[in-house]
């Protein structure tokens, strides 16, 4: 009996009990589907938070105030540390040979209105470094400029998300007035979008000019953050160390445990963030493989069931001359079909899911093609793992006890 | 004496004990006999007589506790199970009581079964069953499946297929125990036609009027074998010591 044949054979046996057989797909079209679905919602996850990161800019280094470790102490005061001087001091020391440009920055959020529209959106205090920093680009109109800054202009950059929610009958926002915290500021200028989604939108933003951030609105002297582009990536962890004990002197701390400050470049954010996503797919890819596990156990079961079901058959299958061998090949051929078609259902399940997924989340379509070979792998493996025992156990029934089984 | 017809079936002593938990059965006890070709031989005996035992034992799915069991030249005893498969396949032709076809398969497909796994070629085995089930005057129900028959006509495609591998014996287990009598005479007048045809078939059964189809009834009881007569009508078969349970025929002869 050739291969096609037995293939063709375990198909029509399988075809004979459609409910059962359906059933025992069901099993490995959840668990390979819900793998599929799963991966791809954590992939999507981390390269969609990877590439908002990476939209800050290259070589970014961000210096926020706060200690790093402080032991059991964190006082209010130290979030006030970071002052524009000390953005100009980083900016201006002839000591400071690796840092390109420096964005002392406020950022808060606030609710804005325009018109009959409003929204909690978020505010950024910033200088014309910001732009380049950042990495933004104008859609329209200007960003904020040095004279702005220096006369407190109450002038304004919105984010193309930010205008939306303002301005939701898309009338162009160049020139309108709006209301942040009640002070009127006219929008000059519109960027483009940076992509990301959810925390930390680039788009749901609005930029005001630093002096206006912290004397206008939100009356405060200190900085939130400074971002600084170094001269190039190999110089990251080098300017990271300048500016640290260039900060330590400045602010009169001798121990560096004790500073009030912390500076992130961008691999550390990179990094950080790499993994909590990474824990989140490897903990769904868990809970997926258990759901597959539970698949296979269906198969056997079914496998198991069906053994028993055709014990005549099988000592009538040897008593007319099939060998073991025979027997095994066609017990397994069954289950591996069941698992190969469970599989192929599966991959198709999984990749319609992580599309509803990306459309209704609005994130990223991510399929990796890694995770479809493991799923072709894991299913085509389940069906020998879990159809070996029943297929073993089939094949050395003794014809007569087989035969005699009622 | 005229030419001796070929030994098919050489069982010298055999004797089947079976061992329970605390129990030691003995189904067969010291049997012996020879079945040549062309021979149709019954074999009767009430339940538990051990003929099923003994009907095993010949169709190569049993092996005896001990004694020899010599089947168209080749020796059963130090079998593997594979091995026992292959000789079935190649000389036993089974027909059951409960027919035994696949269900809901083909009459076609259930009478090829055996030459797949005998690794005939597609064609060839297309060709075959579909010759043999013409035989048995099959040959409108091709592609019937076998739920779709009558207890005589399932019967009759088993007949087909045991007969495809061309096999040294036919070996009936109570071939008619589950069809209607009319069509059982059906039957019998099959088997009457294939041992014309030059088959050697054994039969086992408990019902006297269909043994009494056959030429040589060998009447077991107890697990021995309490009668064995031949009837004196049609084809002279060479009648041996052999038969009366004597196995001393040196074995050069037996095995050609």
């Amino acid at each position: 009996m050739n291969f096609i044949e037995l293939l063709l054979e375990s198909f029509n046996t399988l075809t004979l009990n459609k409910v059962r057989t359906g059933l025992a797909i069901l099993g490995i079209v959840i668990g390979i589907g819900s793998v599929i679905a799963l991966v791809s919602l954590g992939q999507a996850t981390q390269t969609s938070i990877q590439n908002q990161i990476q939209s800050l800019g290259a070589n970014l280094l961000t210096i926020n105030p706060g200690a790093q470790r402080t032991g059991n102490v964190r006082t209010a005061t130290s979030n006030t540390t970071l002052t524009e001087a000390d953005a100009t001091a980083i900016a201006t020391s002839p000591q400071i040979t690796t840092i390109a440009s420096v964005s002392p920055e406020f950022s808060s959020r606030a609710q804005v209105t325009a018109g009959g529209n409003n929204g909690n959106i978020s505010i950024v205090g910033a200088t014309p470094a910001y732009l380049t920093i950042h990495k933004i680009t104008m859609d329209t109109g200007v960003f904020i400029q040095d004279s702005d800054v220096s006369s407190i202009a109450r002038v304004a950059v919105i984010g193309p998300q930010a205008a939306a929610t303002l301005f939701p009958d898309g009338s162009s926002p160049l020139g309108q007035q709006i209301r942040i915290t009640g002070q009127t500021f006219t929008i000059v200028g519109v960027t483009v979008t940076k992509g990301g989604s959810g925390f930390g939108s680039q788009d749901n933003i609005i930029f005001v000019p630093l002096s206006a951030a912290q004397k206008v609105l939100f009356g405060a002297d200190h900085l939130t953050s400074v971002a600084m582009e170094a001269k190039s990536s190999d110089v990251m962890t080098a300017a990271q160390n300048e500016v640290g004990y260039f900060l330590l002197a400045r602010h009169k701390i001798t121990d560096p445990t004790k500073a009030d400050f912390t500076i992130m470049s961008q691999a550390d954010i990179l990094s950080a963030a790499s993994s909590t996503t990474g824990t989140f797919t490897t903990l769904l890819s868990g809970v997926a493989a258990i759901s597959l596990l539970v698949g296979g156990i269906g198969i056997m079961n079914i496998m198991l069931v069906t053994v028993t079901e055709r014990t005549r058959e099988i000592g009538l299958r040897k008593a007319l001359g099939a060998k073991k061998k025979t027997i095994i090949t066609q017990f397994l051929t069954e289950s591996i079909i069941l698992t190969f078609t469970g599989g192929i259902i599966g991959i198709a399940l999984g990749i319609f899911t992580s599309y509803i997924i990306s459309v209704v989340s609005s994130s990223l379509f991510i399929v990796s093609p890694s995770s479809i070979l493991l799923a072709f792998v894991v299913s085509a493996g389940i069906g020998i793992l879990f159809g070996w025992y029943p297929a073993q156990r089939a094949s050395s029934l003794q014809p007569i006890e087989a035969l005699r089984y009622e | 004496m005229s030419i001796k017809p070929k030994t098919i079936i050489q069982a010298s002593h055999l004797s089947k004990i079976y061992h329970t938990s605390d129990l030691e059965t003995i189904a067969l006890n010291d049997v012996s006999f020879e079945i040549k070709e062309g021979e149709f031989v019954a074999i009767m005996g009430p339940s538990g007589s051990g003929k099923s035992t003994l009907m095993h034992i010949i169709g190569a799915l049993d092996k005896p506790t001990s004694g020899t069991y010599i089947l168209d030249g080749e020796n059963v005893e130090n079998l593997t199970d594979d091995e026992l498969s292959d000789i079935r396949n190649r000389k036993i032709g089974f027909i059951f009581q409960a027919f035994n076809l696949l269900p809901r398969t083909t009459t076609m497909k259930n009478v090829m079964l055996p030459m797949a796994y005998a690794g005939v070629p597609l064609e060839q085995r297309l060709i075959t069953a579909e010759k043999f089930l013409r035989l048995v005057g099959l040959g409108d129900r091709l592609s019937h499946t076998s739920n779709q028959l009558s207890g005589g006509q399932q019967q009759r495609v088993a007949i087909a297929r045991s007969l495809v591998m061309n096999p040294a014996i036919l070996l009936a287990d109570e071939p008619t125990g589950n069809i209607a009598s009319a069509q059982a005479d059906e039957i019998m007048a099959i088997f009457q036609k294939l041992n014309d045809d030059g088959h050697t078939i054994v039969m086992i059964t408990h019902e006297p009027d269909i043994a009494e189809h056959a030429k040589r009834i060998i009447h077991i009881k107890d697990g021995r074998i309490v009668e064995d007569s031949t009837k004196h009508q049609q084809r002279k078969i060479v009648s041996s010591p052999l038969l009366k349970g004597d196995a001393a025929q040196p074995r050069g002869i037996l095995n050609k």
